[in-house]
């Protein structure tokens, strides 16, 4: 994916991995908005933008789109252009100065198309520009959204994470992102599992006490009771005369 | 995420039977405050009385601001008894009066009417009262006996029986969404009167009748200056309303019982014939002190006028009713108050000796009595501005102080006492920077001798000692004798309460060592504490930090002291001109050994405190290293940010929890002094299972806008405070708050409230990297691509809680317990091997290899994990936990209305040796072997001989 021709370079537009949450229907139970609006709902895409400064004053630049589809099955693919030239280099003297690489999207609601665009603000993250250069652009960018499908954070990692100053020689290295992108909706928290515990508890209940409760104490114990009774038989038949010698005796 | 935990054959007995590995613990009856104190408060005095029933009772009864009414002893100052109510308005207490053997109470903004016998403390009766606001309350009496008492409402007036509480009568008050009734008095006839104000316009009389609340007579009475009963009137005399008129300055003077239509007769100050004249300190209201000793006759027809905040004068008015006498002038005089001992009449007045007292006493109670020879003693308690309470006897001897001011503790901290003046010589002797072998040897010598002197001064002393009766030597601990014992288990606990007072207190006996009160602080302050330097750093003193901000303008101020003796350090703090959003401590360290606070105002530029130029120049150095994270909770903002080297600072993430949807209720990061002694855990497997210790983890709580039950919910987020990554984040349906919470090592324990099922729920979070780590060298906030594995189990818990702290010991070897506040006043005990996600819910052979219990939905509570046995802390607000030099113990101190300190032995003592340890049998035993050896020994050599002569 990585090495595309150069004449390509403004128009190959790189698709990269769509990923959903398998959960996502349960966690919308809860949610107050959006419980009709998901069902034909086509997606909507959002500017994801990126700075890479020397001087660290953040200037963002269009990266790619993302283009989002919320509604019961949330997905998202990213759509983006390779790095200019002048933008290739910037990131190399970013990456030697220990600069950082700063993206952005706004605040959007994957449900609710009505305030997608009327929230401002935008949602930032960063990784050293090193790790991206040193990763030959390979990045994870995960957006996190709330129960009720508002975009609330998003970060950047690359892999590998490290610097180690190695230098990349090869421009074709640091044309193309090679991005994966996750969306990470919020786990449903566990409730205390009283009723498999019950269950369990039943089973090893009947398991146990089954056959405790048809036995009656005699039923339980005769083999003892018998075996007790005819040792202090046999013991009292046997030995009669050395008891009574020792009775004597005293 | 459940554990993979499945097996064919479920072991049963195994649930029943765990309990007889997981340890108890137990106080004994003989370790009873060994290692434990507490101390219990009652908090700020609204009401003070007096026993005066008998001539040589000791009792004094106090109602608090804490909802507190309490009965000490006079001679010591120590508590009979006291009754805790309800925290908040429903438990206020609006007045509290004492009869002979009765104290009466309204509670609750006239919810309530209590009666306690001020014996033994027990409850008489509670009778409930209409709805309405509470206004006043007096006794009334009738032919020298006092039967009832009479509550004033805002629309009511009601009549109680004293034996039984139960009502006499109740008369709605006419015209009250007009008139303004606000006083009732009786002064012992058949009428009980109550006086309304409509501002600005008149005055309101009403008499009702004893027997049935008849309305007898209702007058009114102009006056356009008056606008309040309350703050501007008294009755003086014979049923003389006297009122001062703050605009005029003049007395008004109106007979209540008058038949006729009434008038006020007005007696002008500047005019009145007093010598000298008498004049109102400009800007000062004047207020007006009477006293009426008995509820069945007239007050006393003396009273003092204050015209000033330091100038009293005593005045008396005149046997007709109209005029007044001026009887004496007090000046400089802060406090007036009146006692009554039979026929005689004290006038208490307080008088500053030195200008230089900065706390003032803003009540001041007398109790004066009859001695044997008539002449008139008295006892005053002084209630000063730094909630201390203080009791004086006759010749101005303090007879004891409370420091009423803990019951509020809001922060602490607890630092190491300094070492031993031998030990710090030789440390300092080390500390020194050498200059040449002469000078060394020198030193060296000194040092020895003395050390030397030292060892013969303690030689003489013990022999001194000796020669002393035992029960005579006490160890009384002062702060010149402070000095660390052999496990670090005696510390200063520095305490910041609310009212700005600051205390260090041994935490051995619990005794005030210093005390220290911080003026001007608003009642709204938050405080921050902060060790800047340890005692560690000998000749260096420890220096704690308290920065103290206004809620409101968010202006902040530090205050630097030494943290063992209480002394404000020299060290001038910045000037801090900007509200200040965030602080936090750098383990960077000055050229003194202080670490660095760093403080970032409302335009994120950086102060930092010490800036000398080697620390601005490490400052420099680190720069793009440091990063922190602000919280702006009504925003529902989390954004990080990146020094430079200019001290300014650059945003470089953010995350937006939309406040439409829920609120950030807390944020806690992990205590910087905790360790974790293990990087991993051993599973059954025998492969280990590896902890994600990021120490720059936050754990973000947030409770949903939506109160509704079935949509209400609990979001706990797992952010990074580095990059703002959003490691977890996970949703508890159908909770509520509010939810406490811990975290620490790699878990997050919080607790909430179970809408559904109406129940409190404990959750504990566990994060695990895998059986791989990433880096083992080093973490790295912006090197950990992976997320890591996280865990979750819920139970049940039987109690609402009201705090929650983990313990914390040396190294960290020692298993972790959670400390639970409950709102009983116990503090339980939890082992956290109770809270573990992978408990399992089969018992597979691998789950017992790892001690795992199995999992059952419900914690339990065992009653010997009250580590507080007995001695409950009322009101929990919070636990503090520090380590000790021993790795089995952690020492505790939970504050809230009382103060309890103790030692925790999470894992039991297993670096400590018994106290019945048989040192003689172990080294008799040893000897006898060693010598058994070295006969044998010889034996075999002889032998060894002879075979070889042979």
């Amino acid at each position: 994916m990585a090495s595309v021709p150069r004449s390509f370079l403004l128009l190959s537009i790189i698709p990269t991995i769509l990923i959903l949450c398998a959960d996502f229907a349960c966690c919308n139970t809860g949610r107050k908005t959006g419980d009709g609006l998901d069902t034909d709902f086509s997606g909507f895409s959002v500017p994801l933008e990126h700075s890479f400064e020397v001087d660290d004053v953040s200037r963002f630049r269009m990266r790619g789109a993302l283009q989002l589809r919320g509604g019961r099955e949330t997905s998202v693919s990213l759509s983006q252009s390779q790095l200019s030239e002048e933008d290739r280099n910037t990131l190399k003297e970013v990456a030697a100065v220990d600069g950082l690489y700063k993206i952005r999207v706004p605040r959007v609601s994957l449900t609710d198309r009505q305030t997608e665009r009327q929230m401002d603000g935008y949602l930032t993250a960063f990784v050293r520009a090193c790790s991206l250069v040193e990763s030959h652009l390979s990045d994870v960018i995960t957006l996190h959204t709330d129960v009720s499908g508002y975009l609330i954070g998003v970060s950047i990692v690359t892999i590998p994470g490290a610097c180690r100053g190695t230098e990349v020689e090869d421009e074709v290295d640091l044309e193309a992102f090679n991005t994966t992108l996750t969306i990470i909706v919020p786990t449903n928290a566990p409730q205390p599992e009283t009723a498999l515990f019950i269950e369990r508890m039943d089973i090893e209940h009947e398991k146990r006490g089954k056959p405790q409760e048809q036995k009656s104490f005699f039923a339980k114990y005769w083999y003892l009771i018998l075996g007790g009774a005819i040792f202090l038989m046999a013991s009292s038949s046997a030995q009669p005369s050395a008891g009574g010698a020792e009775e004597q005796q005293s | 995420m459940k554990p993979p935990a499945k097996m064919s054959k479920p072991t049963s007995l195994f649930v029943i039977f765990f309990s007889l590995f997981v340890m108890s613990e137990a106080v004994f009856e003989d370790q009873v405050g060994k290692f434990d104190w507490r101390q219990q408060y009652v908090g700020k005095t609204l009401f003070a009385h007096f026993d005066s029933h008998s001539q040589s009772s000791k009792k004094l009864f106090l109602a608090t601001d804490k909802n507190i009414f309490a009965s000490f002893n006079s001679r010591t100052g120590e508590l009979f008894w006291r009754h805790v109510d309800k925290a908040g308005p429903e438990g206020t207490i609006d007045i509290l009066l004492l009869h002979g053997q009765d104290a009466l109470m309204v509670v609750g903004g006239g919810r309530l009417l209590r009666s306690w016998d001020t014996n033994m403390g027990g409850l008489n009766w509670e009778a409930v009262l209409d709805t309405g606001s509470f206004q006043a309350a007096c006794f009334v009496a009738m032919q020298d006996t006092v039967k009832h008492v009479a509550v004033l409402k805002k629309a009511a007036i009601s009549l109680h029986y004293l034996t039984n509480g139960h009502q006499k009568w109740v008369e709605n008050l006419p015209d009250s969404d007009t008139v303004q009734y606000q006083a009732v008095y009786s002064g012992g006839e058949e009428e009980v009167y109550v006086l309304g104000v409509v501002p600005n316009s008149h005055l309101t009389i009403i008499a009702y009748s004893l027997e049935d609340g008849e309305i007898i007579k209702q007058r009114s009475v102009e006056a356009p200056w008056l606008s309040s009963v309350e703050s501007s009137c008294v009755v003086v005399g014979h049923g003389v309303l006297m009122c001062v008129d703050t605009a005029t300055l003049a007395l008004y003077a109106l007979p209540i019982q008058a038949e006729e239509a009434p008038q006020f007769n007005q007696i002008l100050l500047q005019v009145t014939p007093v010598q000298p004249r008498l004049e109102v300190s400009p800007g000062f209201q004047p207020v007006l002190v009477s006293s009426q000793p008995h509820p069945a006759r007239s007050p006393i027809s003396e009273f003092f006028l204050q015209l000033g905040p330091d100038h009293h004068v005593l005045l008396q008015l005149n046997a007709d009713g109209y005029t007044i006498a001026p009887l004496r002038d007090f000046q400089p005089a802060f406090l007036v108050s009146f006692s009554t001992t039979g026929e005689k009449t004290v006038a208490a007045v307080m008088t500053p000796k030195n200008e230089t007292s900065d706390v003032f006493p803003p009540q001041l109670y007398v109790h004066a009595f009859l001695k044997k020879d008539d002449s008139v003693g008295y006892r005053v308690l002084v209630q000063t501005q730094d909630h201390a309470l203080t009791f004086i006897q006759q010749p101005g001897r303090v007879v004891w102080t409370r420091e009423e001011a803990l019951a509020d503790v809001v922060t602490m901290e607890m630092v190491d006492l300094p070492l031993t003046g031998t030990q710090a010589e030789l440390e300092g002797e080390f500390g020194k920077k050498a200059d040449g072998l002469f000078p060394m040897v020198l030193k060296r010598l000194s040092s020895q001798v003395i050390l030397l002197q030292a060892w013969l001064a303690h030689l003489w002393k013990l022999f001194y000692e000796a020669r002393k009766p035992h029960g005579q030597v006490k160890n009384e601990v002062t702060i010149e004798t402070l000095s660390r014992d052999e496990f670090n288990l005696q510390k200063m606990m520095v305490m910041v309460t609310a009212s700005g007072k600051l205390f260090g207190i041994d935490s051995k006996s619990g005794s005030i060592l210093w005390k220290h009160y911080l003026e001007n602080v608003q009642p709204n302050a938050v405080f921050k504490l902060i060790v800047q330097r340890t005692t560690a750093h000998f000749p260096h003193p420890p220096q704690c930090t308290l920065l103290i901000k206004d809620k409101d303008t968010g202006l902040a101020s530090l205050h630097v002291f030494n943290p063992i003796f209480g002394r404000k350090s020299h060290i001038a703090p910045p000037a801090l001109p900007r509200p200040i959003l965030q602080s936090l401590l750098l383990p960077v360290i000055d050229q003194d050994y202080a670490k660095v606070l760093l403080l970032v105002d409302d335009q994120y530029k950086v102060t930092a405190f010490p800036s000398t130029k080697n620390v601005l120049q490490q400052l420099q150095e680190m720069a793009s290293s440091i990063f922190f994270y602000l919280i702006r909770s009504d925003q529902g903002n989390l954004s990080g940010f990146r020094l430079r080297k200019d001290l300014s600072t650059e945003r470089i993430w953010e995350v937006v929890l939309p406040t439409e949807v829920q609120k950030i209720v807390a944020v806690n990061g992990k205590r910087p002094n905790e360790h974790v002694h293990s990087q991993g855990r051993v599973m059954g497997d025998r492969s280990v299972l590896y902890k994600y210790l990021n120490p720059n983890l936050l754990a973000v709580v947030t409770e949903s806008t939506d109160a509704h039950p079935e949509r209400a919910f609990v979001g706990v987020f797992l952010v990074d405070g580095v990059t703002g990554r959003i490691i977890h984040e996970a949703v508890q349906r159908k909770a509520r708050g509010p939810v406490h919470f811990v975290h620490s090592e790699n878990w997050v324990v919080y607790e909430y409230w179970n809408t559904k099922s109406r129940r409190n729920e404990f959750s504990v979070l566990e994060l695990f990297e895998g059986t791989e780590l990433y880096n083992s060298t080093v973490f790295s906030s912006l090197d950990r691509p992976h997320l890591p594995q996280v865990l979750q189990q819920t139970y049940i818990f039987p109690s609402p809680i009201t705090t929650m702290e983990a313990t914390l010991t040396e190294k960290g070897i020692t298993s972790r317990h959670l400390l639970v506040g409950l709102p009983s006043g116990a503090i339980l005990s939890l082992p956290k091997m109770f809270l573990d996600p992978r408990r399992p819910e089969v018992v597979t052979e691998h789950s017992r290899e790892e001690n795992l219990i199995p999992y059952a939905p419900e914690m339990p509570i065992r009653t010997e994990w009250f580590i507080n046995y007995n001695q409950t802390v009322a009101r929990v607000k919070g636990i503090y936990t520090a380590p000790s030099g021993l790795e089995s113990t952690c020492l505790v101190v939970a504050y809230g209305l009382d103060i309890y300190q103790t030692r925790v032995y999470p894992s039991k003592q297993f670096d400590v040796l018994k106290d019945d340890y048989d040192y003689v049998l172990i080294s008799s035993v040893l000897f006898a072997l060693f010598f058994a050896t070295m006969i044998s020994k010889r034996l075999a050599q002889v032998k060894l001989l002879n075979r070889a002569w042979r």
